[in-house]
Parts: structure tokens; sequence; C-alpha cells
């Protein structure tokens, strides 16, 4: 069994090394000129602001800026809000991604279109439509209010509605892929096997699609954390209690460009450290 | 040989009275439509053999519950489980390309069924480290799936659906995703392996050996129904369709017989040794055919066909002719004689059989 192992890694490496050389000749065979000053350009412009964002921070004040209470109580809000934001997505969005799967139903497709909606729709949009729904005269929210006296605009849960409204999205349509492409018949091996269909998910298909999950989660998250127009819109911009940082930069840019840059900074940061963290999982999948 | 066949019978007739397996499965599936009826005593291991498409593995999916039977009645050990969910039937599978699950362990996969049967976990897993022992693989206990040889992942299998204690094991073309070095070793195991199971095993084959080596009955499906059943031993001697001659490696022809002499329904007749009449088959082995260039004087073989080669290949070390013309067939010969001969495609060939090597059964 070791002799058959070791032969087929043998074949695989060889086939992979003329494969990839083969894949390099083209390239030094020389690029079309009206493709390459168009990619350049674009290259240039999507690194352009970075870079001027870079160059123009305030590094000698950084710590000094970054430090105050206000900046802090943005950060924190925003890493709880977005955090909550992408657990909401994870409980009810992996369900729905799953019924989107797995199961066929009347207009299921009319459905899937629905749930990617928010995927298109300007956030601000977004955040009147959660203000006519769960707003204190909302078709929801009038009765959250009289039956509950629960009222969500301009509440930090407000922000987590808001930010899990425009997130999920990218979490569905995330696992929903992964799901499609997961071999359903390992659920029904595990039927055969005495599993109900749920159980069948949860301890066969939920460990299968895990890295689909997570790349989704990650994706949700992020999405969360710089999530604006719906948030403002809906939960509005009270510091310590709405006031995210993609809002408390905006209002910052006003007063205090120092202060903006230094908070932009800071999102950056997170941007890249999480693009870092997807590398493996989602960025080199094809 | 006839104690094979004496004991199918007896098993065959103790499956009608209540235990063991008794299926008449239909599946309509628009053009397609599976109507095959299946009956099994414990311990009976019975191949599902034909061709692809022919409905076998929806065939064992109906059995296992995953697909809907449209049709007919499924009762095991007395049981109706026509409309019981495939989670609460007493039915393992092994399924063709094995299907472990690929984040647990040798061990955790084989303990599934049990745990979901409402084992503790450590009952479950001490139930599953009993059957990989007794499959030889305790060793593998702790390894991942993709760690296993394609032998030792089909036998986690087969312990992941024995180790739920099954009343009806089924096996959909176990022996297919292994290359050929290993599965010889791998069907002797699951011969062995089948032969201890004491509930009744079906398995889905187009491989007429595995069906010969690992069944004592087997059922031959063509476009979902049943065209033959019987003994290994029967079906090889007695085929019935083209498709099992084949398999089997026979000449076959359908005709009708008048005492020794059968005339086939589209061609000449064949002399047999049997006496019979009515329609009849009548079949005999390509190594049983003798080929001429020249017209053959002073032969004893009653039967001469003139015919044409259509196309030649080597079957071992021997050289397999298709021959065209009076009678179609297949003809076995040495290399030297093909050569002697001076065999090509399209020379005129007069082809021999002795009646003593040709075989008649009633049709």
């Amino acid at each position: 069994m070791t002799r058959l192992d070791e032969s087929g890694a043998a074949a695989r490496t060889s086939k992979g090394g003329p494969r990839r050389r083969g894949a390099r000749a083209p390239g030094r065979r020389g690029v079309p000129l009206p493709l390459l000053l168009p990619g350049i350009v674009a290259l240039a412009f999507l690194l352009l602001p970075l870079l001027a964002l870079l160059v123009r921070a305030p590094w000698g004040s950084l710590p000094e800026l970054l430090s105050s209470t206000e900046v802090w109580q943005a950060l924190q809000l925003s890493l709880i809000t977005a955090t909550a934001a992408t657990g909401v997505s994870l409980v009810l969005g992996v369900p729905l991604a799953w019924l989107l799967a797995r199961t066929d139903f009347p207009g299921r497709g009319v459905v899937r279109a629905l749930v990617t909606l928010p995927l298109v729709l300007p956030p601000v949009v977004g955040g009147v439509a959660l203000l006519l729904a769960l707003g204190r005269n909302g078709v929801v929210g009038q009765w959250l209010d009289s039956w509950f006296g629960i009222t969500l605009p301009f509440t930090t849960t407000g922000v987590v509605i808001a930010e899990a409204f425009v997130a999920m999205p990218f979490l569905v349509i995330s696992v929903e892929g992964t799901l499609r492409a997961a071999d359903p018949r390992f659920e029904e091996a595990a039927t055969t096997l005495g599993a109900s269909r749920f159980t069948a998910f949860r301890r066969v298909t939920l460990p299968l699609i895990a890295p689909g999950i997570a790349a989704g989660a990650v994706l949700a998250w992020a999405r969360a954390l710089g999530e604006f127009g719906a948030t403002i819109t809906f939960a509005g911009n009270f510091p310590g209690r709405t006031q995210t940082m993609p809002l408390a930069v905006y209002l910052a840019l006003q007063n205090d460009p120092e202060a903006a840059i230094a908070l932009s900074l800071v999102l950056l940061a997170v941007s890249i450290a999480v693009l870092a963290g997807l590398r493996d999982r989602w960025l080199t999948t094809p | 040989m006839t104690d094979i066949d004496d004991t199918t019978a007896g098993s065959v007739a103790e499956g009608a009275h209540g235990d063991g397996l008794d299926a008449r499965l239909v599946v309509d599936r628009g053009s397609f439509r599976l109507d095959i009826a299946l009956r099994a005593a414990p311990g009976d291991v019975v191949a599902l053999l034909g061709p692809n498409g022919a409905g076998k593995t929806t065939a064992l999916r109906a059995l296992a519950g995953l697909v809907p039977i449209t049709g007919g009645h499924l009762r095991l050990d007395g049981t109706a489980l026509d409309r019981t969910a495939p989670e609460s039937r007493p039915v393992g599978v092994v399924f063709q390309d094995y299907l472990l699950f690929p984040h647990l362990s040798a061990l955790d996969n084989v303990a599934f069924g049990p745990r979901c049967q409402g084992a503790t976990k450590a009952e479950a897993r001490a139930l599953a480290a009993t059957w990989l022992d007794r499959l030889g693989l305790a060793e593998h206990a702790g390894a991942k799936p993709r760690r296993l040889s394609g032998g030792q992942a089909q036998r986690v299998a087969l312990a992941r659906a024995l180790a739920t204690s099954p009343r009806l094991l089924l096996l959909d073309e176990p022996l297919a995703a292994l290359d050929a070095r290993t599965r010889l070793e791998v069907r002797a195991r699951l011969r062995r392996h089948l032969a201890e199971f004491e509930a009744v095993a079906v398995l889905v084959t187009h491989d007429p050996l595995d069906a010969m080596v690992l069944a004592d009955r087997l059922v031959v499906v063509e476009h979902g129904r049943v065209v033959q059943e019987g003994s290994p031993t029967e079906i090889a001697r007695r085929p019935r369709t083209d498709y099992i001659a084949q398999l089997v490696g026979l000449n076959l022809y359908r005709g009708r017989a008048e005492g020794h002499t059968v005339r086939l329904d589209d061609g000449p007749a064949i002399t047999t040794t049997e006496d019979l009449s009515g329609p009849v088959f009548v079949a005999f082995p390509p190594s049983a055919v003798t080929l001429h260039r020249d017209r053959p004087t002073g032969s004893s073989a009653r039967n001469l066909w003139r015919c044409e080669v259509a196309g030649l290949e080597t079957h071992g070390d021997q050289i397999r002719a298709d021959l065209a013309g009076e009678l179609p067939l297949a003809a076995d010969l040495t290399t030297v004689a093909a050569a002697e001969l001076d065999l090509r495609p399209g020379a005129p060939v007069w082809a021999t059989v002795k009646a003593t090597q040709t075989h008649a059964y009633p049709a």
C-alpha cells in the first residue's frame, strides 16, 4: 500500500510540474497592451487611496488620537455589534442556506432572489425599510412597543439588527454555495445509519461545510463592521450607544480630520487582518 | 453443484414464510420503470447483476428507503417497511465509494450508527472497536478515511453498516472502486464476511465474477426487469439473454427444437445431443468452435457453417474471433492456429461445432 501511495504522489508531482511550467510560458510570450495598461491603471486606482491614507496618517499623534475614550467606545461598539450581527446571521442564516440548498419548495427561486436583494440594495434604503418595519410606528414595531415595550430604533440592538440585515445575505449565499458543492450522499449515508435529517445535518454536513461557514461568517463580520447607511438611518448616531467606527470616522472628518484618518487606519488594519485570516480558506479558492 | 441448487431452493421457500426479505419493488421514473421481485432468507447473499442503467442501484436505494417505491411491497422479517423512513429501517448500506465521513476517524465512522440508535458515546465506541477488530482494522481505528487504502476503506464501510445490526445489508458495487490487484484480496475477504453475516445481504454489481464469487443466488436485471435468476452455476450453464451469455462467455441462440435438431428463429439449424421439443436455447462455448480455411471433408461435426471474420482480439493467451455470416458466433483459438488459418477481418472461414459440445435447454 505504501508503494502505491508513493507512486501516486510521484505521479501527482510529475504531473503538476510541467503544468505549472506550461502556465508560466504564455506569460512570457508578452501581454497585449490593451489589457496591460488598463490593468495597471486599475491596480493603481485601487491602491492609491490606501497609500494616501498611510502617507497622510498623523503617525506622531496617533497614540494620543486613538487613546481618546470616544474612539475606544466606537471601536468597542463596532466589534461587539459586528460580532453579534454575525452571530445572528449564523444562527438564522445557516438554516436558511440549508433550506435553499437542500429542499425543494415552490417559489424557491424567488426566495433566493429576495435573500440576495439586501446585497444590492443601497444600505440607506435598508435602513428606511427597517424603520418602517421595526420602528416605533412600524408594521411590526408598533406591536413590539405596545405589547412588550420593546423599542429597537436608535438602540444598540438596532445597530445589530441593521448590520445583520445587510450582512446576513453574504453568509447565506456563501454557505448555500458550499452546501451545493458538498456531496448530499453523505447525508444519505448518515440516514441509512439511523440518523434523522437534523442529526445528519448536525453531525455530518455541518462539520463538512465548516470552512465555508467560517468564510461566510468572516465575510459577514467584515461587512457588518463597515456598515454605515442602514445603521445611521435605523439606529442613529449616539456616541457610546449607536455610534460605530464608520459613523465616528464620518463625524470626525467634519471636525477633526486627523482623528478621522486615525480611525480609518484602525479599520484598515482590521480589514487587512481579516484578509490575512481568509487567505488560505477563501481567497485561493478558484 | 446439486447441493447448492437444493439449498437455494430451500431458502427461497423459507423466505416466503415471512423470515428474511420479501419485496416487489416498483419505481416509476418517467421513461424508466423498475419492477422486480426479490426474495431471500436470512443468511442468503443475493446479487443483483445487470448492465449499467438496468435499475440495480435504484432497486438498492428503494430497499434502503432513499427512493420511495411507487408500487409493490417491501417486507423484512415479516414487517412491512414500505412507509418506514430510511433512518428507521434495519438496513445497512455499503455505498459504492463508501462515503466514509471524512471528518471522523474510522472508529467514529463505525460508532456513528450505534450512537444514532441511542448508545452512549462509550458504548458506541466500544462496539465500533469490536467491529473494526473483527474486520482486521484494529490498528487503523484512529485513522481518518483519507489515510486508508481502498480495501481498508471498504472494510470500514462494511463495519459501519454492520455495527447497526441490520437485518438487511446492501452493498452497491462493493469492489468497483478498487484497483485490480487489491480487488482479488478484498473479494475473498468480503466473501468470508458475507458468509458469516446471518441476515439477508443484497449486493449490486455489473461484474459477473464478483456476483458469482460473493453471492449464492443471482438475480439478473435488464431494463428494470428480472430476466433470469438462479444459482451462479445455473446462470453460467443456462443463460437466457444475450447479456448473460456474453457475461459468462457463451454463444447463445434461441430456436425451436424437434428432437436433436434446433431450428433457429433467424438462421440455420444446430444439432444437439439433447432430445427436446418446442422453444429452446442452445449454448456452446467459443472454445468448442473449430475453424477451417476450406470446407472440411469427412468431419464428424454435424454443425458446419460458412462465416466471415468480423473482428479479432486477444483474450488471454487465446485469440477471440468474432464471426459473421450464416451464424454469428465467437470462436476461441490459439495464436498459432490463427496464424496458420491466416485469419484477418473479412477472411472467409468454415466453423464446426460438435453436437456434444452444445447444450440445449427449454426456453
